[in-house]
């Protein structure tokens, strides 16, 4: 068997600094995920994965899976398991759902994914922190939270092509400003240049708007093949088209590339995605790439082949991964303005390009057609790409 | 001894490569080699990644090797709030070991540049826990 995969449905609850429980908040991922597709039945929902990489520390429940189901309603009979890729989770999610259905395995699968990742105590949150990186080396040293990692990595792209901080600042500009009109984000303030110039350093030349935040949340899709898709809904139809997810190392001393700008991982993914996808970056209409970090996505933008090596900085700055520019980039505000509860941000991520690639996104892309989603995970360790188009 | 006392803070009491912390009190940084890929580890490992051969070889990071690049840490994680503000260090060595550590305090602000020579020593912590850290070469 080998059939057509499409995303039909798509659910976020509200993120940010919750006062509900991951439960809570996977409940109202998932409602929202029901109502956007009221023509599926739950009982035709044979399949759950959920991405969640700190529930076992900050929620102290293991074998998550089993205990949304029930609190959504599920009595899935295919699979019913956690995935844990840290920032990838969710795309992981939807690759593994993917490979179930186009093979038979599964008929439809919900994907969800979050984290609760507030605690009472916040030493707490920052001492989990170690448990996404190699704990044993790098954690002693105190490397832990990402933005030190970051900064290295901007300061390298910095000194070899001139990139400036106010073409980081830019990259926080423009998502925060396609942020502020998403309701389900971390934020909905736009923040000007200046603001972001002048915001208090983290770890330079990182500054606070350089950062996504700590946040809390929670988001659903939900995925089957094409002849279920079409019998559910006359929506367009959005295909899951390539996937890839590199890795080639696990901590800060094994880099795969030739100095900490060049993501030689990505670069891997994005072949492989592309290829499968049968298209070129040029063909890409809108995109969401992981702007964990100002510098992560103008490096996005020269590894996934959107401009060249060294580019990015000019290519941000002018607007090319803007409305109107080459390729439109983090449509609903991204990390940056959404925030990054791990396992969710691949689903909503996933979730914004159902509704560009079907014309119903707050912030639309005009005639969207084809749209790609990347993670990447923890020390910059894993590259994930999901290409969407239109057409399988 | 094993890795208990290793870092600010250490998660792994046992490992393999144990002898890792026995030389960091004899004051030797040590990495492996495994002599049949002939590819050098930094962190050490007691397997060879490349064959799996558990015939690995100790050596010393001796020479002097040259800071790629390094950033300053406001805020650490739990555990390091006392260390902040630090500096974390990328340096190159030869065989092309990567080695990620922290400057000594004792370089001067002023001198610290890309390219700058460093050597890689052990550190005695005043706590009595024990670690690596860079010094200019």
């Amino acid at each position: 068997m080998d059939r057509k995969v499409c995303i039909i449905a798509g659910g976020m609850s509200r993120w940010g600094v919750r006062e509900a429980s991951i439960i809570d908040m996977a409940q109202e991922g998932a409602q929202e995920c029901y109502d956007d597709i009221p023509t599926l039945k739950k009982e035709d929902i044979d399949g759950l994965l959920f991405a969640s990489s700190y529930c076992g520390r900050t929620s102290f429940q293991v074998n998550i899976a089993p205990v949304i189901a029930e609190r959504i309603g599920l009595k899935p009979t295919s699979i019913c398991a956690r995935v844990d890729t840290l920032c990838a989770g969710g795309s992981s999610g939807i690759i593994l759902a993917t490979g179930m259905i186009k093979s038979g395995m599964a008929d439809v699968v919900m994907v969800g994914g979050g984290e609760k990742l507030y605690t009472p105590q916040r030493w707490e949150t920052y001492y989990s922190e170690m448990a996404s990186i190699d704990h044993d080396w790098d954690g002693a040293q105190g490397i832990g939270l990402p933005p030190p990692f970051f900064s290295l990595t901007a300061q390298e792209h910095m000194k070899r092509y001139g990139t400036t901080k106010e073409q980081l600042s830019a990259v926080s500009v423009k998502n925060r400003r396609n942020g502020a009109t998403n309701p389900k984000g971390h934020f909905q303030k736009e923040v000007s240049l200046e603001e972001v110039m002048a915001a208090r350093p983290i770890a330079p030349p990182l500054g606070l708007y350089d950062c996504t935040p700590i946040t809390d949340g929670c988001a659903a899709v939900i995925l089957t093949h094409e002849d279920k898709a079409k019998e559910l809904s006359d929506k367009p139809l959005v295909y899951v088209r390539g996937t890839a997810q590199a890795s080639l190392h696990s901590m800060s001393m094994n880099w795969p590339g030739e100095h900490l700008a060049d993501w030689v991982h990505l670069r891997t993914a994005a072949k492989r995605a592309f290829e499968q996808a049968r298209v070129k970056p040029a063909d890409i209409d809108v995109a969401q790439t992981h702007d964990c970090f100002t510098i992560s996505e103008i490096i996005e933008m020269e590894d996934l082949g959107f401009c060249k090596k060294g580019e990015g900085g000019p290519f941000v700055e002018s607007g090319q991964n803007d409305f109107g520019g080459k390729i439109p980039t983090n449509t609903d505000g991204g990390l940056l303005s959404c925030g990054h509860p791990f396992g969710a941000t691949g689903i909503r991520q996933a979730r914004e390009m159902l509704f560009q690639l079907q014309g119903r996104a707050i912030r639309q892309v005009e005639g969207a057609k084809m749209g790609l989603a990347h993670n990447l995970s923890g020390l910059n360790v894993e590259h994930t790409i999901l290409i969407y188009g239109r057409e399988p | 001894m094993g890795f208990e006392n290793f870092g600010t803070v250490s998660f792994t009491t046992e490992a393999r490569v144990a002898d890792f912390i026995t030389y960091l009190e004899q004051g030797k940084v040590m990495a492996t080699r495994c002599p049949k890929c002939g590819v050098s580890y930094f962190p050490p490992k007691a397997d060879c990644p490349s064959c799996l051969s558990g015939e690995v070889e100790w050596f010393e990071v001796k020479g002097k090797g040259k800071l790629a690049t390094y950033t300053i840490v406001n805020y650490g994680p739990s555990g390091f709030e006392n260390d902040a503000p630090y500096i974390l260090a990328l340096g190159e060595f030869e065989g092309g070991l990567q080695i990620m550590a922290r400057l000594s305090k004792d370089i001067a602000p002023e001198d610290i540049k890309a390219g700058m020579s460093l050597v890689v020593v052990p550190l005695k912590r005043p706590e009595g826990r024990i670690s690596y850290e860079f010094k200019k070469g």
